[in-house]
């Protein structure tokens, strides 16, 4: 496929790597966190790690939404679905997302106890709605979840629900933000006092980058002394990333660069940027699975469009809860642990029964690692 | 889920809609989120919605750059 073939091509991946090779200096290390589960995705999916020189580490951020999602929301969720007996839609990497007692959305909808939970998969927030035209007699709740990519479609069908007057549609919103989640990393202790995270430099995400454009990690790059290099999703894009990022520690610069420049501009899609700011505002704190409450890291309905609010209108209260003690999702978001490093990887926690957010998404680390990586652990260990 | 891709446009359609081709199969998509999108445009599409429009330039100097560095690496990439 044209954009796509061109940047997976194998034998450009070996000559980048070979760039790579002869430029990164013997002595010293290079650690590189990639902020983005489709770069995590196509790491291992492409084997890019066995490319790369052995004192070229890379980390896997929490970069995927599923993952980041605490077990609390989605508890919220499957309450609405079995106790307020709405049409609850959302995207099929919510559905296998451990839950609390063992339940996760699929389960809700395949029945607990004599309660069945009336949960629909959406491939897009305009099916959601769809959902709420074709049923007016049933409360329709879009569970909606992801980074700054998904929310301006979310946004669209608010305004869409509001024009046409629908009072069955709202809006569960668990919309966050990647600059507060990199900023949290940088100012962990484990990064911020050179402890167990040596943190030199970033891939910076893709298509959350088409959004909000490269302006928002330059403050990174000048405040933290942190190069950055936004790449695209092709594991050439990758490979160039990874020599840029490289080259700037080398040269002891800390910029914003621009791999992915087919689809990145500085300003990003201020469309895009102007409808979100018309729906959403920052709520103050937010948990994230693995990072605790991060502060001014996530967004919830204006009070102007109350009426599409989910958790106004069904009065959705959060509570906080605790992962499952053996799992080790929580350091494998903040860098601190490989997935290999969790006890559960690969025995009671697969794809097929995810016992952590990691395993469940194609993006989330430990999912892409057991698909792709497992294999090569098993014959070094 | 951000798994998005580069799907090109082959129909404008009414209410900010447009078809796309993904790899041979046609899909509807909406352009609510962009601007100025003309038939044979590269969209990257996620979600069901085109989040920005790929610019054919850019992406041809990106290419350039491999090919560029596979000629002082000694090697063609082609």
């Amino acid at each position: 496929m044209k954009y796509i073939d061109e940047f997976r091509d194998g034998k450009t991946a070996r000559v980048i790597a070979a760039a790579i090779a002869a430029e990164a200096r013997t002595d010293r290390r290079y650690h590189i966190m990639e902020f983005c589960g489709g770069h995590t995705h196509a790491i291992s999916r492409y084997g890019l790690s066995d490319l790369l020189p052995e004192n070229i580490r890379l980390i896997h951020g929490p970069g995927c939404p599923v993952c980041v999602l605490p077990v609390g929301r989605i508890d919220n969720a499957i309450d609405l679905a079995l106790d307020r007996g709405v049409i609850l839609a959302t995207y099929g990497d919510c559905l296998r997302v451990p839950a609390s007692n063992g339940l996760s959305l699929l389960k809700a909808k395949a029945g607990v106890g004599n309660m069945r939970a009336d949960v629909r998969m959406v491939y897009s927030s305009a099916d959601a709605l769809k959902l709420a035209r074709d049923n007016p007699e049933r409360q329709v709740v879009f569970f909606a979840i992801g980074f700054e990519t998904t929310t301006p479609p979310t946004a669209v069908v608010i305004v869409q629900a509001e024009k046409l007057g629908l009072a069955n549609f709202t809006v569960f919103c668990n919309h966050v933000l990647t600059p507060s989640a990199i900023a949290n990393i940088l100012e962990s202790p484990e990064v911020r006092l050179h402890g167990t995270v040596p943190l030199d430099a970033f891939i910076g995400p893709a298509h959350v980058s088409t959004v909000i454009g490269s302006r928002p990690y330059e403050h990174f790059a000048e405040e933290y002394g942190k190069p950055v290099v936004i790449a695209g999703f092709e594991p050439l894009d990758v490979m160039q990333a990874i020599l840029m990022l490289v080259r700037q520690l080398n040269e002891g610069r800390a910029e914003v660069e621009n791999e992915f420049s087919r689809a990145v501009t500085r300003e990003g899609n201020v469309k895009a940027q102007q409808l979100v700011a018309e729906v959403f505002e920052l709520r103050k704190s937010f948990e994230w699975r693995g990072l605790n409450e991060v502060p001014y890291s996530a967004l919830r309905i204006k009070a102007r469009y109350a009426a599409f609010d989910a958790e106004r209108r069904f009065g959705v209260e959060y509570r906080s809860v605790a992962d499952n003690k053996a799992c080790e999702c929580g350091a494998i978001l903040r860098g601190l642990k490989r997935p290999r490093d969790c006890k559960l990887f690969g025995t009671v926690c697969t794809p097929e029964n995810p016992m952590g957010s990691c395993m469940v998404s194609s993006e989330g680390a430990c999912a892409a690692h057991y698909t792709y990586g497992r294999y090569k652990d098993a014959v070094t260990a | 889920m951000c798994l998005a891709i580069p799907v090109k446009v082959v129909k404008l359609l009414d209410g900010d809609q447009a078809t796309v081709d993904v790899g041979g199969v046609r899909k509807e998509i909406s352009l609510a989120l962009v601007d100025g999108i003309a038939v044979g445009d590269y969209v990257i599409l996620h979600v069901g919605y085109a989040i920005q429009r790929l610019d054919p330039e850019e992406a041809e100097k990106t290419l350039a750059l491999f090919a560029e560095l596979g000629e002082s690496m000694g090697a063609s990439p082609a």
